[in-house]
């Protein structure tokens, strides 16, 4: 659904009015906005399936369809612009016929069976057949019928579900540039596909799960370990653990009803402690560790001449798309483990010799906002402990309907905290959730390992917000440290274009796979909007702001582990356990 | 390099100075091989710089191209609305009767590949089909038969 944006706005502001009329109001309407964006500005919030926020329109679905006095024919109002004197009727008898039509014809090939499917409460299609009380269909046709492509550790895809709206395919082609997936094949036999006809675990998909968010119905889900998990839990052989990502706090409230950009944290502990998770900890402690390591990884590259400009690794879908797109830039990519597998790999080491349990007998469970996680924990190279260090990764949605299931309301739960020791962290890894974060988190420790000052202003507000690139300049013992951020893969690669070709001035940039970083990662809540986007990302920084402690190196479980297990930054152990090495890919 | 890839490379290299030498080139490269094998698909993406992905989306909108290989001979039976409405389906039902074949397949002697396309452009004399080049028109199921004969032989 298209919201007003703030763009929008700005371009009522500076941009002249025209008159239309409105079904049969008079109404003022900025020159140069499709009839859609009109009508939503007046309330009408006319039904669309193709349409989306962020990508460019498409005019396929039909649904937008509206009658525009002195014109033979509907047209679509997604990719029809206003001009001055316009008569429009959004409901007119012709233009309900037609959306119903239209709406018929999409359901008489499309398995009606909503009770088994993954978006059975979330699909655009279902709420529209409602919402126009579609009671039968008159047209019995041919139906088409796929094998579901089960190939991809992370994503899903089943083309039986698929109205062919190619959401996913501009999401994939316009927002990430990656291009994995396009229309094959031609009228009645149109289906979506990884190039090449080839499954998508082998395309150059990158799991970012983009494509989930953007899909009006069950077409893309990601691949479950729901069953899996209960299994764990169930055992009592097992000792299961959980970590919870930075991003999932502030959005897990969603499903149960509560607002974008509600801080559920305790509640958060309280609800999977009873799911039955022996330890509850946190993603965030690892967040922490990984400042500490890049950081150092980073002075060292500084000091010692090293590769520069140092890029980020924590997020999986840009680590995959480096490992296609720009291998020649791996040595640029940080060696740091993301969170998620540094608090695996010392969970099954540090914790279960101090817990004296066998690591075997352990089953880590992350809660991500991400479906790349899922193929991050069983890349070969995530194996430390000596078993996969992180068995199994949730998404938001998998987790919310875990607690679902069991009948926990997460409003209802009383404010817990996390376990020790994995559970202590700072306001620094709270950030790492929302694009710019791992940036600031970073500076802020950095700043003060180098200068061996206190740092005043913690808030590097410049590297914050939905801008594509921000750059910021930080001024280190007299030297100039310039750093970039880009979300999204299309921004990432702007910026790496520049680095490639040498012309780039930085020294550090993060990089996150998904629009907003974490917050607006490919496993969130449906749905995942700009306005919502903002929300989390504003959660993100009340957390921060909330805590005693906001810099990583202050974190005393941290200092423990290094003086107790670790031993020195980037040292032998640390790097045998924290870091890793990257593979290239085909690109095709 | 290999030599298919050597072939692809010289078609390629003639359409150059095109602004969109994609379709150019895949039929081309198909005149060649008769069909365009997924790693030569990959080979031309990459050479220009287009997603995979849509190179793949082109060769298989097409009906003329072929992205599986093909027997010698592509009968391809018209079905757009003139066609249908003077007996294209019983065209193709011949057809699949006489080859022994469904719709996309090939004969075991690798001889006849069946497939149905849009609109050939001959609709005064449909129902029409062609044969790799060659169109005939005004079908009926002895003039089927005799055209096959034709190319049996």
């Amino acid at each position: 659904m298209v919201k007003v944006t703030s763009e929008m706005r700005e371009k009522a502001q500076t941009v002249s009015l025209v008159t239309i009329y409105l079904d049969g109001r008079e109404v003022r309407v900025p020159e140069g906005v499709t009839l859609l964006e009109a009508c939503r500005m007046e309330g009408i919030h006319v039904p669309t399936l193709c349409h989306f926020e962020g990508l460019s329109p498409w005019g396929g679905c039909r649904m937008c369809v509206v009658e525009v006095e002195g014109q033979p024919n509907l047209v679509a109002s997604c990719v029809t612009q206003v001009r001055g004197g316009m008569r429009i009727w959004t409901s007119s008898k012709k233009v309900r016929e037609a959306r119903k039509t239209n709406l018929e014809l999409l359901l008489s090939n499309h398995p009606l069976d909503c009770q088994l499917c993954d978006r059975n409460g979330s699909c655009e299609l279902q709420s529209l057949a409602y919402q126009f009380g579609i009671r039968e269909i008159r047209f019995q046709g041919e139906r088409k019928v796929y094998e579901v492509d089960q190939s991809s550790p992370s994503i899903k895809r089943d083309p039986n579900r698929c109205i062919l709206c190619g959401r996913c395919v501009r999401t994939c082609r316009e927002i990430q540039t990656v291009c994995a997936i396009d229309f094959a094949n031609r009228g009645f036999e149109t289906v979506i596909s990884p190039s090449l006809g080839l499954p998508l675990g082998e395309s150059v998909c990158v799991n970012c799960g983009q494509c989930i968010l953007a899909c009006p119905t069950g077409a893309l889900s990601e691949v479950s370990h729901v069953e899996m998990v209960w299994d764990a839990i169930n055992d009592p052989q097992k000792f299961v653990i959980l970590q919870t990502a930075p991003a999932v706090r502030v959005s897990i409230g969603e499903p149960f009803g509560l607002p974008p950009g509600t801080v559920t944290t305790g509640k958060m502990v309280a609800a999977f402690r009873r799911l039955g998770f022996d330890r509850v900890f946190d993603t965030n402690f690892a967040a922490d560790l990984t400042i500490i390591e890049e950081g150092h990884e980073f002075i060292a590259r500084l000091q010692q001449g090293g590769k520069l400009p140092l890029i980020t690794s924590c997020s999986p879908g840009w680590i995959k798309f480096m490992e296609h797109f720009y291998p020649e830039l791996m040595e640029n990519v940080s060696t740091c483990k993301s969170p998620q597998q540094m608090f695996g790999a010392v969970a099954k080491t540090y914790y279960a010799q101090k817990l004296g349990i066998d690591p075997k007998d352990m089953v880590v469970v992350s809660i991500m906002p991400c479906t790349a996680k899922k193929f991050e924990c069983q890349r070969d190279e995530m194996r430390a402990s000596g078993f996969q260090d992180v068995d199994f990764s949730l998404t938001t949605r998998e987790a919310a309907r875990m607690l679902q299931e069991k009948g926990i309301d997460l409003k209802e739960m009383p404010e817990e905290d996390f376990d020790d020791p994995l559970g202590i962290s700072t306001g620094a890894a709270a950030v790492f959730g929302a694009t710019g974060g791992v940036m600031e988190a970073a500076l802020r420790s950095v700043y003060e390992i180098l200068t061996g000052k206190t740092l005043e202003k913690v808030d590097f507000y410049s590297v914050r917000g939905m801008d594509g690139v921000k750059e910021a300049t930080v001024e280190i013992n007299g030297m100039e440290i310039h750093v970039a951020v880009a979300h999204g893969l299309g921004n990432a690669r702007k910026v790496l274009d520049e680095v490639k070709a040498g012309r780039s001035k930085y020294h550090f940039i993060e990089i996150m796979a998904c629009p907003g970083g974490c917050i607006g990662g490919g496993g969130q809540p449906i749905p995942t909007n700009l306005e919502i986007r903002m929300k989390r990302i504003e959660a993100i920084y009340q957390v921060d702001r909330s805590l005693p402690l906001r810099k990583s190196h202050e974190n005393p479980a941290i200092k423990r582990l290094y003086e107790e297990f670790l031993g020195e930054p980037n040292g032998e152990r640390a790097h045998h356990l924290l870091h890793t090495h990257y593979v290239p890919r085909e690109r095709m | 390099m290999s030599l298919v890839y050597q072939d692809v490379e010289a078609v390629i290299a003639k359409y150059r100075e095109e602004k969109t030498p994609l379709l150019c080139i895949l039929e081309e490269v198909q005149e060649k091989w008769g069909y365009l094998p997924r790693d030569v698909l990959g080979y031309i993406a990459q050479r220009l710089e287009i997603p995979s992905s849509t190179v793949y989306g082109v060769a298989t909108f097409y009906a003329f191209l072929e992205t599986k290989p093909v027997g010698k001979y592509v009968i391809r039976v018209c079905r757009s609305a003139p066609c249908h409405v003077r007996g294209a389906m019983n065209v193709l039902e011949t057809l699949k009767k006489e080859l022994g074949i469904r719709e996309g397949e090939t004969t075991r002697d690798g001889k006849f590949t069946l497939e149905v396309t849009s609109c050939l452009g001959v609709c005064g004399v449909a129902p029409a089909m062609m044969i790799n080049d060659v169109t005939y028109g005004n079908l009926t199921e002895d003039r089927i038969r005799e055209v096959l004969a034709f190319y049996r032989d």
